[in-house]
């Protein structure tokens, strides 16, 4: 055992240091004991006093949520105070008593107050209970003079949310509502009572338009009432939302939209930017920020037109013949038909083992692209989807950003269907059958896509090939209007064809407005060129000519779509218009509609009477082809 | 091991044992009130009393464990738990859990272990065989002081990156304590102080406005008004208003507030000094002094250098993380998260200071037998 090196004494060693040691010890001990004795005993009752009922408290001063504005800096979404009936039950030494006083005061029922502190029972002890929102001046008053019967009641100014465009627009803004449990374990800085934006881009954007808490160290006394503040932090205000929306625009886009239900989207076709997202319904943003009620909210989940939806970004539909464009353009690009190449329909092609039929019954006899275009002619774009085939036609949909979500900052925004030999196969497990791509070429079948897709895709024609991401938030400002970050335009992909190719579409969709054959006559402007495509989209196999008698449930009529951008020299808007189960044409009901907001755009007086007059060309029961649909389910007439 | 010989029960140090289980037994009361208002159940059903039970119970198996082997064998593989308990560390980064913003515990499934609880004793053992070997006389000079401050240096870092300033004052704190009676030369001290108020300013000013802000929060966070601040303030009411006899067990009515997510924890000797006074207080803290004493007598009279440093390094641990939480807890020292040693409520460090008592109470039996 003589690995130990130091076994000679070891005491004498250590003894001078161990009596520093015990110095060091012993005074630090002693300043805690002297310490201690200050707390306690020389300050003591000082601290007892504080101690009885929490006398020293933390409030926190909710950070005022960032406003929301358009292009222009018009108010979206702003905040105005609203003054809050409230409670610590621990300041009040019988609840049920001083919540029965506060209810005489009023003049009103306890009942809610009871029910408001039994909801919140789990709640830190000393903070507030909401017992009633947005007061008005007179319960104010009332309350105020009576406060000394009302121990722990107090008055609470907070922001409240207001929505001045109430509908307009409410789907692309979103509401706000209180955290939920969900939230609050999933979220951090947030507490029971907090409000978070639910939808749009209250929601999208809640980091930015939340800001940060501050708070306040306070005195109060014996029923908690504020004595003093001791020390306090700053809120720091929610960011403004500078949005590329025209609230101008986006009301004249409401206006048109009349009573009628579906979507419009106007985008700039040269960057993406949202100018104008109509949906219907709509909902009132407003009923959310008082507090939405039990009744209300179910009423508008099991509404059938599902209002709380935007149509314009979730809600999917075939395009019908808006489909065409896309279908021009690949076959151009694909060599399958030259301009020239013209082909004859008769009415109707045989297939397989029935007839596909084109919307006019007579046919309409030789025609090129761009006649087809113009006059939508089905047999046409049934053969050009021949030669191209369903993986060719879904490789060129995605180009155009169909079949995939377009990235707008909104949550649940859907992706629509773009159908190919793969995805047969792999949804239904079945082999792709040729007769199923001649009612994807006119964009039927399995094809389904956004408003907002549709909008974007013609953009994309409209600009000479680019693909944007849309975006409606400009930039986002401090709320002293420091600039925190700009958006610039997100380009997707370039669609890389031919410039001769959509001049040619261009071309064409020009005509489809303004020559006397084309569908989208009713959209035309006076000074300004605009070119579009109009589309009637089948919304149940049983649907078709027949749909129009208003016999026939809203839900079996078609949609009415129309695309446009304008000018068509140097397009700058670019619109889609659907009008869900119109019943009626693209031409007839969605071109108009286009045409108000694209009037507005170009600062023209609203033309309604005078182009309708002009282009009263238009052969109501011709516009589309819903007949083909009929041919469909007829099975091989 | 050779026949334990009969000897050693006579120098069994019954004080330092009932010293020690007498802290703990206050402590585990005092979360009872610390938490009783939050947790449903009486004394033994409430689960954080049950847990820290149960590691005290770990903590004194540890401890008898400790005694019965000759302390010179953990001489021996010194570098090897000291080894251990950094590779533990390392580990924390990869596998450890989040608590209270930082990445602390490794976790075992029934019970987590936070390895910077750990890594104190280990470098306590390291530091002691090192001087121990180094220098069989006490005068070290500065040369002797590198290894000692590489010993410091790797676990220092990684539990900064946790991030944990405290517990890394605490074991710079324990290396200064243990290089000071290992019998550093005053000059070298004076030096190595001199150099240290040199440096510290010069780095500050190279520090941007915003850094300085930064390590200024981190280093007293009781400037947040709304946060540690708070705490600070709350505490000491709850202290001060104790008053000279306290307000009685569970008759405390500041831990009953949420004012303090560690209340039984960092600042269960708040709760403790409401409910039991001044005088509960004086109580308290004599218990641990006497321990102290207890430990620094049988440090002075240990066998060999090893078994003094060791003894007066686990002392110095305890000592200084008792005078800093109760500085901290009466608003003079900045909150930095460091437990009540024996008495917080924290299953690491209670059943690492039981074993490291067991440590000393081994040093004080054998220093007849050889």
């Amino acid at each position: 055992m003589n690995v130990l090196g130091a076994r000679r004494e070891v005491p004498s060693e250590f003894r001078r240091r161990l009596s520093i040691a015990l110095g060091v010890v012993g005074v630090l001990f002693g300043l805690t004991v002297v310490r201690l004795w200050h707390l306690q005993i020389s300050e003591g009752d000082h601290y007892g006093f504080l101690s009885e009922n929490n006398r020293i408290r933390l409030k926190r001063v909710r950070a005022t949520r960032g406003t929301i504005v358009d292009r222009r800096g018009q108010v979206l979404v702003d905040n105005r105070p609203s003054f809050d009936l409230v409670l610590v039950p621990e300041d009040t030494n019988n609840v049920p008593r001083t919540l029965a006083a506060v209810a005489r005061v009023l003049g009103t029922d306890a009942g809610s107050f009871e029910a408001a502190v039994t909801a919140a029972r789990n709640r830190p002890a000393f903070e507030e209970v909401v017992l009633f929102r947005d007061l008005d001046w007179e319960s104010i008053a009332k309350i105020e003079t009576h406060q000394f019967e009302l121990p722990g009641v107090s008055v609470q100014v907070g922001p409240r949310r207001t929505y001045p465009l109430g509908h307009a627009a409410a789907h692309l803004l979103g509401y706000v509502g209180e955290v939920n449990q969900q939230e609050l374990s999933a979220r951090k800085g947030y507490h029971m009572g907090d409000l978070i934006g639910k939808a749009g881009a209250e929601r999208y954007w809640e980091s930015e338009l939340r800001g940060l808490d501050g708070g306040q160290q306070v005195e109060v006394d014996a029923v908690g009432r504020k004595l003093r503040v001791l020390s306090e932090v700053d809120e720091v205000p929610g960011n403004t939302l500078v949005l590329s929306l025209d609230r101008d625009l986006q009301l004249v886009a409401e206006d048109a939209m009349g009573d009628r239900d579906g979507a419009i989207v106007a985008l700039d076709a040269r960057n993406g930017e949202v100018l104008a997202m109509v949906s219907r319904p709509a909902f009132d943003p407003n009923v959310f920020a008082r507090g939405i009620k039990g009744a209300e909210w179910n009423a508008m989940v099991q509404d059938r037109k599902h209002p709380l939806n935007s149509k314009a970004v979730q809600g999917t539909y075939p395009p019908g013949s808006t489909f065409k464009v896309i279908m021009a353009a690949a076959a151009l690009e694909e060599g399958v038909i030259t301009p020239f190449t013209s082909i004859f329909c008769g009415g109707g092609i045989w297939f397989g083992n029935r007839t596909f039929r084109c919307w006019r019954k007579g046919g309409h006899g030789s025609v090129n692209l761009h006649e087809a275009l113009v006059r939508s002619c089905d047999v046409f774009f049934y053969q050009v989807g021949q030669r191209l085939g369903v993986d060719a036609i879904a490789e060129y949909s995605h180009r155009f950003g169909l079949g995939a979500p377009s990235g707008i900052t909104l949550e649940n925004e859907s992706g629509g269907i773009i159908p190919s030999s793969a995805w047969k196969r792999q949804r239904f497990g079945e082999p792709w059958y040729p007769g199923e791509t001649l009612s994807v070429a006119i964009g039927q079948g399995y094809v389904t896509s956004t408003p907002l897709q549709l909008a974007n895709m013609i953009a994309a024609v409209a600009n000479g090939g680019t693909v944007y991401r849309p975006q409606f938030v400009k930039r986002v400002e401090t709320a002293d209007g420091s600039l925190v970050f700009e958006q610039g335009p997100e380009r997707t992909r370039e669609l890389g064809f031919k410039q001769s190719t959509l001049l040619q579409i261009r071309q064409a969709l020009s005509d489809v407005v303004n020559s006397d054959r084309g569908t989208g006559s009713n959209s035309r402007l006076t000074t300004i060129e605009v070119g579009g495509k109009t589309g009637t989209a089948q919304a149940s196999k049983a649907g078709g000519e027949r749909s129009k008698q208003h016999g026939w449930s809203r839900e079996k009529r078609d949609h009415a779509w129309f695309v446009a951008f304008a000018p068509v020299s140097a397009p700058e808007i670019a619109i889609a218009v659907l009008a869900e189960h119109a019943g009626e044409h693209g031409g007839t009901v969605a071109a108009p509609i286009a045409r108000k907001v694209l009037a507005r755009y170009f600062g023209l007086p609203d033309e309604d009477e005078a182009v309708m007059r002009e282009a009263a060309v238009v052969p109501v029961d011709e516009d589309d082809m819903p007949l083909m649909v009929a041919a469909l389910t007829g099975g091989g007439r | 091991m050779r026949q334990f010989d009969r000897r050693l029960a006579y120098h069994f140090d019954w004080l330092l044992l009932a010293l020690t289980l007498t802290i703990v037994g206050i402590g585990v009361t005092t979360i009872y009130s610390a938490t009783a208002a939050h947790e449903k159940g009486s004394f033994v059903g409430n689960p954080l009393v049950v847990r820290q039970l149960a590691f005290s119970a770990a903590g004194f198996v540890g401890l008898v464990f400790t005694v019965f082997f000759d302390y010179r064998r953990v001489e021996r593989y010194a570098y090897v738990v000291y080894a251990l308990g950094v590779v533990l560390l390392t580990l924390v980064p990869f596998i450890g859990s989040v608590g209270g913003g930082a990445r602390r515990w490794i976790n075992l499934g029934l019970f987590s272990v936070q390895p910077s609880e750990l890594i104190k004793i280990c470098l306590v053992i390291a530091l002691a065989r090192y001087f121990h070997r180094a220098r069989a006389t006490g005068d070290c000079g500065l040369v002797d002081v590198l290894p000692a401050f590489v010993l410091l240096g790797v676990p220092a870092a990684l539990i900064l990156a946790q991030p944990d300033l405290g517990t890394v004052g605490v074991l710079a704190i324990a290396c200064v304590s243990v290089l000071f009676f290992a019998g550093l030369r005053m000059r070298v001290f004076v030096l190595l102080g001199a150099v240290g108020g040199a440096v510290v300013p010069l780095l500050w000013g190279h520090l941007k406005p915003y850094q300085q802000q930064r390590v200024l929060t981190f280093l007293s966070p009781e400037m947040d008004p709304l946060g540690a601040g708070y705490h600070v303030i709350q505490s000491k009411i709850a202290i001060g208003s104790g008053l000279f006899w306290g307000k009685g067990f569970l008759q405390g009515t500041q831990n009953k507030l949420n004012f303090l997510p560690e209340q039984h924890t960092d600042f269960i000797f708040s709760v403790f000094a409401e409910e039991w006074g001044y005088v509960g207080s004086l109580v308290l803290l004599a218990l641990y002094a006497a321990f102290i004493i207890r430990g620094l007598q049988i440090a002075s009279r240990a066998k060999d250098r090893f078994g003094a440093l060791l003894v007066f390094g686990i002392v110095s641990i305890v000592f200084w993380q008792a005078v800093i939480n109760v500085g901290m807890t009466t608003g003079v020292l900045p909150v930095v998260g460091i437990p009540l040693p024996f008495f917080s409520y924290g299953g690491s460090s209670l059943t690492v200071l039981m074993v490291a008592t067991g440590l000393i109470i081994n040093v004080n039996m054998r220093r007849f037998l050889f």
